[in-house]
C-alpha cells in the first residue's frame, strides 16, 4: 500500500469486487483499453529499432555491420561509399567535451539552489535553469551562428592561430581553420545546452538526501561546505551520476544547433577548432536531399547506430540511478 | 588539522564559487533571449502576421513578406500531434498509477524512459519510414505523427505523476460507495488531477513546438499557404522551427531579419507554455 495506514493490499483493490456481469465487463473492457494505450510506448521503442534497421539493411549488406560502422569514407558525390566512423568519432567527441566542459558548473549551480541559497531565490534560479532547457535548439543555433560563432572568429580562434603560426607552425592542422564553424563551436553550445540537464537532475538527487545526513555531519562541527563534501556528495552520487549519464545521452541526440554550428565536414575530424560532423548532424543536412536508395539507407542505417549508442546511454543511466540509490548513504 | 580559521574560509570560498556559476550559467539565456528580441523586433509588424513567404525576390524586392501560414502550420501539426499522442499518453499514465502491481509496468516504465530519451531526429526517421513513405509525400499529418512521439513519453510520465498526486483514500472512497474500478478512475481520479493532466499537455506541447529536427523530413515546409484546407493536413506544411532554420541557412539578409522574428514568435510560444504551466503546479503545491 503507499499511502495511510490501511489493512487493504493494492493487489485486493485491484480485484473487481463481486457484483453483476456488467462491472466485471466494464473494468475488463476500461483495463485492456487502458493496456493497449499504454503498449503504444513499448511499441513505438520496439518498432523505431525495426524501421531503422530494416531501412538501413540496404546499407549494412553492401558495407557489412561492421564494415560501415568502421568505414571511414562517405561519399554520396562520386564514388557512392558510405562509412559512419566519421559522424560516429564526431558526436563522441563533442558530446563527451562538453559534458567535461557542462559537469562541474551544472554541479555547482545544484549545490547553490539545493543547499546555499534561500527558498524563494533557489526558486527562482530553478525557473530560470528550466527556462533555459525550454529554448529550442534551433533558436540557439541561430544565436549561434549569427553572433557566438563570428565572435569566437575574431576573438579568439584567429588570434590563437596566428599566435600558432609564428611560434609553432606544426601544431597547425591539429588546431584547424579558424572558420568560426566547427567542433570546438559546437562542443561550447552543446556545453551550455546541457547545463539545465545536469542541473535538474543533480537537485532531484540531492533533494533525496535525507535530513538526517545532514545534520549528523552538522552535529559532528562541520561547515556547509565539508557536510557537503562529506554527507551530500557521497549519498546522491548515484543521481548525480545518473544525471550526467542522461544529460551525456540529450548531448549525443542534440540535433540542430549542432548542425547548424559544427562545419558539417564528412570525413574524420582531425582538428579542434576545424569543422566536422556528428551523426545526428548529417542526419538532418542530408537527409532530405539524399541521392539514390544507398544514400538513404545509408543515413538510416546511422540512424540506427544513433538509437544503439542512445539505448546503451539510457540504459546505463538507468542501472546506475538504480544501484547507487539504494546503497549510497551506507556505502560511504 | 586544519585550523578552524582555514574551514570557514574554504567554506566561504566554495560557496561564492557555487555563486559565480550560478551567475555564469545563467548569462546565455539573457544574451540569447535579448539577441532574439532586439534584432527581430524590427521585422514584426502586421505584414508578418498576415502575409506568405513567397520566393525569395519577393523579399529583395522589398514586397511584404510574413509567415502567416508558418504560425498557422505550427498549430495544425501540434495539435494534430496532441490529438494523436494523448490518447496513448494518457493511457499509459493510468495504467502505470492505476495498475501499480501489473508486469507490464517495469518495461513500461523503462520504455517510457528510454522513449524520451531518444534523439528527437530519430522519430522523425519513424515517422518518415511510418507516413511519409507510404503515402509517397511529405504531409503536415507526417510532421504530427513525428511529434507525437514526441509527446508519448511526457505525456505517459506527466499523467502518471498527476494521478499519482491524487491520495490513494480517494480511490478507496469510490470503490467503498461502490464504483466499479474504471468510474472510480475516470469519474474521480482524473477529473481531481485536472490541474496536473493539463500541465503535463502543456509541457509536452512545450517541448514539441520547439522540435525542428523531426519535421524537416516530416512535413517539409511550405513557403505559400496550402490553396486547400486538406493542404494542412495532406501537403507540405510549414512550422516556426524548422521555417526558423532554413531562413537562418539561406543567404538573403532579408530572411534573416525574418529569422529572428520566427524566433520571437517561437520564444514567446515556448516561454508562454512554460510559464503557464509553472503556475499550474505552483497553485496546485499551495493548496
Amino acid at each position: 500500500m503507499r499511502k495511510g495506514n490501511t489493512t487493504i493490499s493494492t493487489s485486493e483493490l485491484l480485484r473487481t469486487p463481486p457484483g453483476p456481469l456488467y462491472r466485471w465487463l466494464g473494468d475488463g473492457i476500461f483495463s485492456w483499453t487502458v493496456f493497449i494505450l499504454g503498449m503504444a510506448v513499448i511499441v513505438s521503442t520496439i518498432l523505431m529499432a525495426i524501421v531503422l534497421y530494416l531501412d538501413g539493411a540496404e546499407a549494412f549488406s553492401r558495407f557489412g555491420i561492421w564494415g560501415f560502422l568502421r568505414g571511414r569514407v562517405w561519399d554520396p558525390g562520386s564514388s557512392f561509399v558510405f562509412g559512419s566512423l566519421p559522424f560516429l568519432f564526431g558526436t563522441v567527441i563533442t558530446s563527451v567535451v562538453s559534458l567535461l566542459i557542462a559537469f562541474v558548473p551544472a554541479v555547482a549551480v545544484a549545490l547553490f539552489t539545493a543547499e546555499y541559497s534561500p527558498r524563494w531565490l533557489s526558486q527562482i534560479i530553478e525557473n530560470l535553469i528550466n527556462l533555459i532547457a525550454a529554448i529550442p535548439s534551433v533558436i540557439v543555433g541561430l544565436w549561434g551562428v549569427f553572433v557566438l560563432a563570428p565572435w569566437l572568429r575574431g576573438t579568439i580562434y584567429t588570434p590563437v592561430y596566428l599566435w600558432t603560426l609564428d611560434n609553432a607552425p606544426s601544431l597547425l592542422p591539429i588546431l584547424g581553420n579558424p572558420i568560426g564553424y566547427g567542433m570546438a563551436t559546437a562542443t561550447l553550445v552543446l556545453a551550455v545546452m546541457i547545463i539545465p540537464y545536469t542541473t535538474a537532475l543533480t537537485v532531484d538527487a540531492l533533494r533525496l538526501v535525507p535530513r538526517e545526513q545532514r545534520e549528523a555531519a552538522y552535529a559532528l562541527g562541520a561547515t556547509k561546505w565539508e557536510v557537503i563534501k562529506m554527507a551530500i556528495i557521497p549519498y546522491a552520487r548515484g543521481g548525480i551520476l545518473a544525471g550526467a549519464m542522461l544529460s551525456f545521452g540529450r548531448a549525443i541526440g542534440e540535433t540542430m544547433a549542432v548542425a547548424m554550428l559544427i562545419g558539417n565536414r564528412n570525413t574524420l575530424p582531425f582538428s579542434i577548432i576545424g569543422p566536422a560532423s556528428t551523426m545526428p548532424s548529417v542526419i538532418v543536412n542530408e537527409f532530405r536531399e539524399a541521392v539514390g536508395n544507398l544514400h538513404l539507407s545509408s543515413l538510416m542505417a546511422v540512424g540506427f547506430y544513433l538509437f544503439l549508442v542512445s539505448l546503451a546511454v539510457n540504459l546505463v543511466a538507468a542501472h546506475i540511478q538504480r544501484k547507487f540509490s539504494f546503497t549510497g548513504g551506507r556505502a560511504v | 588539522m586544519i585550523s578552524l580559521q582555514r574551514r570557514y574560509m574554504y567554506d566561504k570560498l566554495m560557496k561564492l564559487f557555487f555563486a559565480v556559476n550560478t551567475v555564469l550559467v545563467l548569462i546565455p539565456l539573457v544574451i540569447i533571449i535579448s539577441y532574439v528580441v532586439v534584432q527581430g523586433i524590427g521585422a514584426i509588424n502586421l505584414d508578418f502576421f498576415t502575409q506568405e513567404l513567397g520566393s525569395p525576390s519577393r523579399a529583395m524586392r522589398g514586397q511584404p513578406t510574413g509567415l502567416v501560414h508558418t504560425i498557422i502550420g505550427t498549430f495544425v501539426i501540434d495539435f494534430m500531434a496532441l490529438i494523436i499522442a494523448m490518447p496513448f499518453g494518457l493511457g499509459a499514465g493510468i495504467m502505470l498509477s492505476e495498475y501499480p502491481d501489473h508486469k507490464i509496468n517495469p518495461l513500461l516504465r523503462i520504455m517510457t524512459d528510454t522513449l524520451n530519451g531518444m534523439p528527437a531526429v530519430l522519430k522523425g526517421l519513424l515517422a518518415w519510414a511510418l507516413v511519409v513513405k507510404p503515402m509517397g509525400g511529405f504531409s503536415g499529418f507526417a510532421g504530427g505523427v513525428a511529434l507525437a512521439f514526441v509527446m508519448l513519453p511526457i505525456l505517459a510520465r506527466s499523467t502518471e505523476s498527476a494521478l499519482m498526486n491524487i491520495p490513494w483514500s480517494l480511490r478507496e472512497a469510490g470503490l467503498a460507495v461502490g464504483l466499479p474500478r474504471w468510474r472510480v478512475v475516470m469519474s474521480v481520479i482524473v477529473p481531481a488531477s485536472k490541474t496536473g493532466l493539463v500541465t503535463g499537455l502543456l509541457i509536452a506541447f512545450a517541448r514539441a513546438v520547439g522540435e525542428a529536427a523531426p519535421l524537416l523530413f516530416t512535413s517539409f515546409g511550405n513557403n505559400y499557404m496550402p490553396n486547400r484546407w486538406t493542404g494542412w493536413i495532406f501537403g507540405p506544411v510549414d512550422s516556426l522551427p524548422q521555417r526558423l532554420y532554413s531562413l537562418a541557412i539561406s543567404p538573403y539578409r532579408q530572411w534573416h531579419e525574418l529569422g529572428w522574428a520566427a524566433g520571437i514568435v517561437l520564444l514567446s510560444l515556448v516561454i508562454l507554455s512554460f510559464i503557464v504551466a509553472r503556475l499550474a503546479t505552483m497553485e496546485k503545491k499551495y493548496r
